[in-house]
């Protein structure tokens, strides 16, 4: 049996990773992509302290809750990533500043 | 150390690895289809935790959904926000990256420090739980009571996901529309 630290401590270091490529990245999917990483490690520790919880099974279905929304959210963010793209021709989030047409 | 452990720590490595080289990678296409391999090795992590179900369900949606739909993504978007990307990433970790490079060290400390104070093995609901036989064991299929579960413990937070999913669907379906084209 694995511990429960060494679950913890992976999802910790997926954090900070998505942490750093939200802060960084220059592109509106690579910073996506970070987020993505964030949801998973989110997703990870649910997994992992749902392995004592075997009657209700709380962690696993609420992790699959999870796993669903990250891929509607991925859906709409990509579509509004399109749609940034045709009016301004760039999805770099810096370069995006204008607020009315 | 037995195999399971050794092989825990391979998935783990290759997980962690791979996401580095995302954040690392100045190419968009690399850092997708590295994470391509940073999604597996979670689903690996999955089976290591026991929820079997939840890894095939990872694999089946983030790696034939999600990742489908970034690579669409940029696809249907011009070439030139992959040039862009290339010319930027020349330098990897430029000066103006140390700042954000150390905020994340110093959180992933914090949260380190916090977890192994928690002491997690040793919580009192967990040792409830394994006390009481709560626990799975690497023998069970967790699919049936998870299924059964899902329709009557869970099913309120079921159909509210299934009402958000329509509304993703239509609203997605909305913003991604040709403007003007009717």
């Amino acid at each position: 049996m694995i511990s429960l630290t060494h679950f913890l401590i992976i999802s910790a270091a997926l954090f900070c990773i998505g942490l750093y490529m939200v802060i960084t990245k220059s592109n509106a999917i690579q910073v996506l992509i970070g987020i993505e990483l964030i949801l998973n490690a989110a997703i990870l520790n649910l997994v992992a302290f749902g392995r004592y919880d075997k009657l209700n099974n709380n962690g696993q279905t609420f992790a699959i809750f999870a796993i669903v929304l990250a891929a509607a959210t991925t859906a709409v963010a990509l579509a509004i990533i399109l749609n940034v793209y045709r009016k301004y021709k760039t999805i770099e989030p810096d370069k995006i500043d204008q607020l009315k047409d | 150390m037995n195999l399971t452990t050794i092989l825990f720590y391979v998935m783990a490595f290759i997980t962690l690895g791979s996401a580095l080289f995302v954040a690392y990678s100045g190419s968009l296409v690399r850092s997708v289809f590295m994470f391509f391999i940073t999604l597996f090795g979670l689903a690996g992590l999955y089976v290591f935790a026991l929820a079997d179900f939840v890894a095939i369900t990872q694999i089946v949606i983030y790696v034939g959904g999600i990742l489908v739909l970034i690579l669409f993504a940029f696809m249907l978007s011009n070439k030139e926000t992959l040039s862009t990307l290339k010319r930027e990433s020349s330098i990897f970790i430029g000066f103006k990256n140390w700042p954000s490079l150390i905020l994340s060290m110093l959180f992933f400390v914090v949260i380190v420090s916090v977890i192994l104070k928690a002491m997690p093995d040793k919580l009192i609901w967990i040792s409830q739980a394994v006390k009481a036989g709560d626990t799975f064991k690497p023998t069970d299929t967790t699919a049936n009571n998870l299924g059964i579960n899902l329709m009557t413990r869970y099913l309120l937070p079921f159909e509210a996901i299934s009402i958000l999913l329509l509304m993703v669907l239509v609203g997605a379906a909305h913003l991604s529309r040709k403007e003007g084209g009717q």
